[in-house]
């Protein structure tokens, strides 16, 4: 049985914590054990925390890892931020000994040491390559008709040089996880453009995201779909807090919430009175 | 016509962004940016000013933060220049400076004070406990001494004349 240390993030757990629930239901349900990672923080954000401090990002990273490292597990995360960070960070630590040392000392000063033996996973990822789409496919209950635009955000699969999961200008792992649940993914223009909440952006120059987000609905509706699959909490809140404004009314599941659907989840287990856009199932 | 200021192009380099010197000037990066086809922000632009280290120029107004850091600049580059590395440098330069939006502040700041960038609520805490879950999170949130730790760790970061 496959066992992960489970990290969550910020916008998961205190925004969607459906998301978090559901991840937790569906994991149980394919034999992937997870095992909370006690006392991790967020990871820290790529986008605001790195752009005001890479060394205090890179530090608090580092302590997120040497908790999983501790356990002796390997972290998975339901978030591409989150993946984003902790992945970026890894890579950065395991390639650049100076650097290690360097936030090792101050790791050092809470007792701690990262040795660089975690590996980073993105939930999705994992569905993909460790459970495969022809076992996801047997574990479908309750097999789904919608009409999803998948949205694949920008960490999951970028910087791809290192990243290696999938084509970052014409992917399909989320295609594939998507449509082994019955539900069919519809073309679109710009399918790989970024929500617009990255980078500090929805923070800071809000109404800039905003035109992202709509460019983004426009091309969905335009290719036919009703529904927004994410893999990316942060996408997700993007999606469902900015389409009342902008007009929109595509109800917007994470990954974990339509395989939670699919294998038949009662609909309370899902937390979908978190969203804006109304869920009926 | 504009002066280039050599000091600060190396300060640039010093700070993670010397592989700019690689860029050039196709476009390729301003031409992929989503960002940019919706505001005044040019990665191509921002890429030759920081070549000559045109300071003001970089850290005067919002261009600088259009960037959503989504990648799709640096992975079509020809040139393989680290374009989001380069950005967060020019970023870190300039908020070392004191140049940081207000929301911003308040982003670091919280993760300064409860190890999260979102807060915790009542109505959250509600929807927890009605998923099964626990009110709080197992994270630093629930934990004063692993708060505690990773304020350490931040600190001896520098990560205090940040939030300041």
């Amino acid at each position: 049985m496959a066992k992960y240390a489970f990290f969550l993030g910020c916008i998961a757990p205190l925004r969607y914590p459906g998301i978090e629930k559901s991840t937790r239901v569906v994991c149980e349900h394919l034999g992937i054990e997870l095992v909370d990672l006690t006392d991790a923080s967020c990871c820290p954000a790529p986008g605001v925390i790195r752009a005001f401090s890479r060394k205090a990002w890179l530090a608090a990273a580092a302590r997120n890892l040497a908790l999983a490292e501790k356990m002796e597990l390997d972290i998975v995360t339901i978030c591409n931020g989150c993946f984003g960070s902790l992945f970026d960070a890894a890579h950065e630590l395991n390639h650049n000994p100076e650097l290690l040392a360097e936030v090792n000392a101050i790791l050092a000063e809470i007792g701690m040491e990262y040795k660089g033996t975690t590996k980073v996973r993105h939930f999705a990822e994992v569905l993909y390559n460790e459970v495969g789409i022809e076992k996801l496919k047997e574990s479908i209950t309750k097999p789904l008709d919608y009409k999803v635009a998948t949205f694949y955000g920008c960490h999951f699969l970028k910087p791809s040089k290192y990243k290696a999961i999938d084509d970052p200008e014409d992917a399909h792992v989320l295609d594939d996880l998507v449509e082994a649940t019955g539900a069919q993914s519809m073309p679109r223009r710009q399918k790989m453009m970024c929500c617009g909440a990255g980078g500090g952006v929805r923070s800071a120059l809000g109404d800039v995201a905003m035109k992202l987000t709509k460019q983004n609905l426009e091309n969905m509706v335009e290719g036919g779909a009703e529904y927004i699959v994410d893999i990316c909490p942060f996408c997700h809140l993007q999606f469902d807090t900015g389409e009342g404004e902008l007009g929109f009314s595509l109800p917007v599941l994470h990954l974990s919430q339509l395989y939670g659907i699919a294998m038949g989840m009662d609909a309370k287990e899902l937390g979908l009175e978190a969203h804006k856009v109304p869920v009926k199932l | 016509m504009v002066t280039p200021n050599v000091d600060f192009a190396k300060e640039i380099a010093d700070a993670g962004g010397a592989e700019v010197k690689m860029c050039f000037q196709c476009g390729t990066c301003t031409a992929s940016c989503p960002s940019g086809r919706q505001t005044s922000y040019r990665v191509r632009k921002l890429m030759r000013q920081a070549q000559l280290g045109l300071k003001e120029q970089i850290f005067e107004g919002e261009d600088l933060w259009d960037c959503t850091t989504c990648y799709a600049c640096e992975e079509r580059c020809p040139r393989t220049v680290p374009i989001v590395d380069i950005i967060i440098a020019l970023r870190n330069m300039a908020v070392a400076e004191g140049h940081m939006f207000e929301n911003h502040k308040k982003t670091a700041q919280s993760l300064y004070a409860i190890g999260h960038t979102v807060s915790i609520n009542d109505k959250v805490k509600e929807q927890r406990k009605a998923l099964g879950l626990s009110a709080e999170p197992p994270t630093v949130i629930a934990n004063p001494e692993a708060m505690a730790q990773l304020k350490k760790v931040l600190a001896a970061a520098g990560f205090e004349k940040i939030v300041e």
